[in-house]
């Protein structure tokens, strides 16, 4: 298995060092987890349910809720230790130098807030632009997401928009000021398998338009298989694997990885 | 021998009107014709809203279907009484989709078992208790757990209780409206084993209802595509799977993430004018319907 040595890898936009997270329960959520990410990359980050894989997006944003805590390690980002900004500095790594995109979009979104209203409010908030700007902007995101007609779509509400449409709206917010890191949480779970192809296609196309690192947190190999670089598997709060996406999938080293892959109907197949 | 036939089965579901807007129409079944033969897995796949789900309910008649017929066993439960219908579930059961919102929370898990054998008046108070023990072992559960909660179990034990109900009573027809799309990767595995398994041990029919397309391939020896209230392609998996003739089953499988990095990406996008919706199935290969 050929690893890149640390000196030929371009300098991480992101660099998780030892992170750990407790709920105050006797085993940690998230258990000395360690992860970079270069520029323009793609990481996924692949675990079952109560793995630990959306405790540590939410610890890399800080938006952990108690009695969620992060008990020690460092996540570097443009060589700052987020864990160590004020609220005030966090604020503005938030959206504009990271950002998130969640499952659920009719959840994440606000039911009672023009689509439109709600991309410029992700500008606005971070003072970037006048309110006209913001207007604009606006619909370029969402044409950029391709939305048909953006000029008149920007005054829709959500539930005006079907499931993929609401996601590609998320997609537009979460770009809205450029941010060079986007952690998107399973992203097309919630989408029928048509839906997420387009998806996954357009975030293809929008990571080489913006040259986006992404980290990518799903539970689906054939979603990581298709979108990431490299991939990270987690278990019960550990990093047990993490390496190129092909030696992963083809040549799996930690037990837990080729008993999930071995899971996933038809994958003996292949 | 068939165990299932369903005839021209229509449901529609009519919207009221409102003050400002006429009563309109949703097609949600429309014309779908199929037979499943005894001791087969039958696949129904589709997207949301493709009606696939309210097909299976119709054939039970926990939603009344609009016209059409459904033969079990030769007789038509759409003639049949309330009573006698009633009755007709003893051998067609279901297992639904979400463990979490299907069983009664304020149930211990053997009641839960335990009612459909109450509800039909089988057996004392003793032998149903012996019946839910079996049961529990036969879904691969510990019998010691009768006394719990639902909310004590995990998905994939909640998952196995509904099994357990769905087979108190011996039926010859099970319904999983998707069982186990809700479920991790390594539980599904674990679940669709255990379907499989109960299918040899006590010689079930399945119709398998589903949108996880890789899953359905593995699993079922014939297979439905609905899209838009209808079927689309229809035929045995594996023709379909290697051969798909319609244009939205193509997409369908396009659409479906590859395990393999290197495997080259065709997506083919569904152009809703190269079909026509009315079209009758026709043969396209052995085994093999599409609606081209």
């Amino acid at each position: 298995m050929a690893t890149v040595p640390a000196a030929a890898r371009p300098t991480p936009l992101l660099d998780v060092q030892h992170l750990s997270v407790t709920f105050g329960g006797e085993t940690p959520a998230v258990d000395d987890v360690s992860f970079q990410i270069a520029p323009g990359e793609t990481l996924g980050l692949v675990g079952e349910s109560g793995s630990g894989k959306s405790v540590t997006a939410f610890s890399i944003l800080r938006l952990l809720q108690p009695p969620g805590r992060v008990i020690g390690g460092t996540v570097m980002f443009q060589s700052r230790n987020l864990l160590a900004l004020t609220e005030r500095e966090m604020r503005e790594v938030r959206g504009a130098g990271i950002s998130l995109i969640f499952q659920e979009p009719m959840t994440a979104l606000n039911p009672v807030m023009r689509v439109g209203d709600q991309i410029a409010e992700a500008l606005l908030v971070h003072g970037k632009t006048t309110r006209a700007e913001a207007r604009t902007r606006a619909i370029e995101l969402l044409d950029a997401v391709k939305i048909p007609d953006a000029a008149r779509r920007v005054r829709d509400y959500p539930h005006q928009l079907s499931g993929g449409m609401r996601q590609r709206v998320m997609i537009a917010i979460a770009l809205a000021c450029r941010p060079p890191l986007v952690i998107a949480d399973e992203p097309t779970t919630a989408l029928d398998v048509t839906i997420q192809a387009q998806v996954l296609e357009l975030v293809r196309e929008l990571k080489t338009r913006y040259n986006l690192a992404l980290l990518l947190i799903t539970h689906d190999f054939g979603v990581i298989a298709e979108m990431a670089d490299r991939v990270a598997v987690m278990f019960k709060g550990k990093l047990v694997e993490e390496g190129p996406v092909r030696d992963v999938l083809r040549h799996p080293r930690a037990e837990y990885t080729r008993n999930l892959l071995a899971a996933v109907p038809g994958a003996t197949r292949s | 021998m068939i165990l299932l036939e369903v005839h021209h089965l229509v449901k529609h579901f009519v919207r009221k009107q409102g003050l400002f807007r006429p009563p309109s129409v949703v097609k949600a079944v429309d014309d779908v014709s199929f037979t499943i033969d005894e001791g087969e897995m039958f696949g129904l796949v589709g997207e949301s809203g493709s009606g696939k789900s309210t097909t299976g309910r119709c054939i039970l008649r926990l939603i009344e279907p609009t016209a059409g017929e459904v033969r079990f066993r030769g007789e038509n439960v759409l003639q049949f009484s309330g009573e006698r219908m009633r009755a007709a579930r003893r051998d067609m059961q279901i297992v639904f989709q979400d463990p979490y919102s299907s069983l009664n929370p304020r149930m211990r898990v053997g009641e839960i078992v335990e009612e459909p054998l109450v509800i039909h008046k089988l057996g004392t108070r003793s032998e149903r208790r012996a019946r839910v023990e079996e049961l529990f072992q036969l879904v691969g559960l510990d019998p010691s757990f009768v006394q719990r909660f639902p909310h004590e179990f995990s998905g994939g034990q909640r998952q196995r209780i509904g099994i357990a109900r769905a087979l108190a009573l011996n039926p010859a027809l099970v319904i999983a409206d998707e069982a186990v799309s809700a479920l991790d990767v390594s539980i599904q595995a674990q679940v669709v084993k255990l379907l499989l398994d109960l299918k040899e041990r006590l010689t079930l029919t399945y119709l398998f209802i589903a949108h996880d397309l890789r899953l359905v391939e593995h699993i079922c020896t014939r297979v439905a595509v609905m899209y838009m209230g209808k079927i689309v392609e229809l035929g045995d998996t594996n023709a379909l799977f290697a051969n798909p003739a319609h244009p939205y089953t193509r997409a369908l499988l396009s659409a479906i993430p590859v395990l393999d990095p290197d495997t080259p990406r065709q997506r083919i996008e569904l152009d809703p004018s190269s079909f026509e919706r009315d079209a009758p199935l026709k043969s396209v290969g052995v085994e093999h319907w599409a609606a081209v």
